[in-house]
């Protein structure tokens, strides 16, 4: 039994045990849980893959005569502008200003607010153009100026839903192509696409949100940034194995962390053809070992994941809610799975080669003393399920 | 006597020498083996041409003098398609769609991907699927 005090005390002088969740489970099965329960003070997770539900609160500071923007567009991608006067919020599937979209389907989507966001952190120029009515404050009724990262007050991610505990395998049982934010899936389950990094992945590894909550640390693309919110859609009343670990997508974590302290090879704009503008975050939770069960935890490995296949062509977009298989991380990371007596190819769109980079980059700030682990404010919830949206014909 | 050898080549053409038949004198005159992944020649426009050629190596070297003498850019790095290592994110999406393997995930515990631009031909369903751009043609 340990305290998150007297872990931070032995990461604050460099005397911290640490190792990534994809190194702890061979070390565990060597020398037992006990033992490294122990030896070992903290577990790191990771994962990078597109996550739609990010954006960021950028604060531009106020030009000469002031603006209280009502519009705004950022190198032509539009922001939200219903807050504060110069306050603006970017989403990162917000598409560019005239994009055709689906018009010429599949459509290409080159940039929009996934990639403003990249050449943000990237320390790129970027176009702001605002419009406004004019008030008697804040007169100015158009703005337009170049502007890096540098040049903001703050620059915040704000992220309402990032790494999903678990989820689909997406395969497509029609007779036509899909392009989805899947990726694209050829016709009659000629192959299969998953976004998960598994046995790495923070929420697979604390599956009972036991160290994991509002108020914990995290690593987000760079910086020391927070879980603020359960994510949106979290869903922690779900379908679990034996060992607790959900079965479909349950848990969800809201991140927020300062974007000028983000390295931008850990965001990526993303473009899927079809389907839309998206960002690629990478984010690496530290799990401290507070006790032998949540080591255990830690230890939980691709082959005891299971993944539930849906059909993209019908049933997520009908949501009935049928799951043709059920598949495990161990399979699909083979490149190819067995559905229906049928093998189909699968490939995956999220990267457990960058995850491992970030489970070991995050591993050597903790040894360094730069990063403590933090117990949660609050824990996230655990009997709450999804609710549907209910099309009602009249109010009532 | 040496055995035959395959080259891979990337033929730029500017707008001047679009119209002459080059393939066939490679074929006639230095008796090579043409394979062509991936040609855009229109008349009056710029050209460009990715093609094995296969035959003995001496044969290869006098028709790529012989190619000289245009005003053709060879490229005999051959890609007409390039990966960027530092745009990849190494997700993996494309493997699933590469048809010769030439991006793949040599090692399962480290799943880097790595591309492999001899076993590339250039049907360009990587740059369809990559969400993020790492995958880019010349023409």
């Amino acid at each position: 039994m340990k305290t998150y005090a007297e872990i931070n005390a032995k990461i604050e002088l460099g005397d911290a045990v640490v190792m990534t969740a994809d190194e702890i489970m061979d070390y565990v099965d060597r020398k037992g849980i006990d033992a490294v329960a122990e030896e070992v003070d903290v577990v790191t997770t990771a994962t990078f893959g597109p996550m739609c539900s990010s954006g960021c609160v950028l604060n531009f500071g106020h030009s000469q005569p002031k603006i209280r923007m009502t519009e705004a567009w950022i190198a032509d991608v539009p922001a939200y502008t219903g807050l504060a006067a110069v306050d603006v919020y970017l989403g990162a599937t917000q598409l560019r200003h005239a994009d055709p979209a689906n018009m010429d389907y599949p459509g290409e989507f080159r940039y929009g607010g996934g990639h403003v966001i990249e050449d943000l952190i990237a320390g790129k120029t970027l176009q702001l153009f605002a419009l406004s009515y004019g008030t008697d404050e804040y007169p100015r009724r158009e703005i337009r100026t170049y502007f890096t990262i540098h040049d903001l007050n703050q620059a915040i991610m704000v992220n309402p839903r990032n790494c999903y505990q678990n989820y689909n395998v997406a395969i497509n049982d029609s007779d036509r192509m899909l392009h989805t934010y899947m990726g694209q899936l050829e016709p009659n389950r000629r192959n299969a696409n998953y976004c998960s990094a598994g046995q790495l992945s923070p929420l697979l590894n604390d599956p009972l949100y036991e160290t994991i909550g509002i108020g914990t640390r995290v690593w987000l693309a760079g910086a020391q940034g927070h879980v603020y919110a359960e994510g949106t859609q979290h869903a922690g009343g779900c379908e679990r194995t034996e060992g607790g670990v959900p079965m479909e997508g349950a848990g969800t974590l809201a991140l927020t962390g300062d974007m000028k302290e983000m390295r931008p090879e850990f965001v990526r704009g993303a473009s899927f053809k079809g389907y839309g503008v998206s960002l690629a975050v990478g984010v690496g939770i530290p799990i401290p070992i507070l006790n032998a069960d949540v080591l255990r935890r830690t230890c939980v490995r691709d082959s005891e994941i299971m993944a539930p296949v849906v059909d993209y062509s019908h049933d997520y977009p009908e949501k009935t809610g049928r799951v043709m298989t059920r598949v495990s991380y161990a399979q699909l990371r083979t490149g190819e799975i067995e559905v229906e007596g049928q093998p189909v190819r699968v490939g995956s769109l999220s990267s457990y080669h960058k995850a491992l980079e970030i489970a070991n980059l995050l591993a050597d700030e903790i040894r360094r003393g730069d990063f403590l682990v933090s117990e949660p404010l609050r824990k996230l919830p655990r009997d709450v399920a999804m609710l549907p949206l209910d099309i009602r014909p009249e109010p009532s | 006597m040496s055995e035959p050898v395959t080259r891979k080549l990337m033929l730029f053409f500017p707008t001047c020498e679009c119209e002459k038949p080059i393939i066939y004198h490679l074929v006639k005159d230095y008796d090579l083996l043409v394979n062509v992944f991936r040609a855009k020649v229109t008349p009056k426009e710029e050209g460009y041409l990715v093609l094995d050629v296969t035959g003995m190596e001496a044969n290869i070297d006098r028709a790529l003098d012989y190619l000289r003498t245009f005003n053709i850019t060879i490229n005999d790095t051959g890609k007409g398609l390039t990966w960027d290592e530092k745009r990849c994110c190494h997700c993996g999406h494309c493997v699933a769609f590469c048809p010769t393997g030439a991006l793949k995930i040599p090692d399962p515990a480290t799943r880097e991907v790595t591309f492999d631009g001899e076993a590339c031909i250039e049907c360009l369903a990587c740059i369809r699927v990559c969400p993020y751009g790492a995958c880019v043609s010349t023409f």
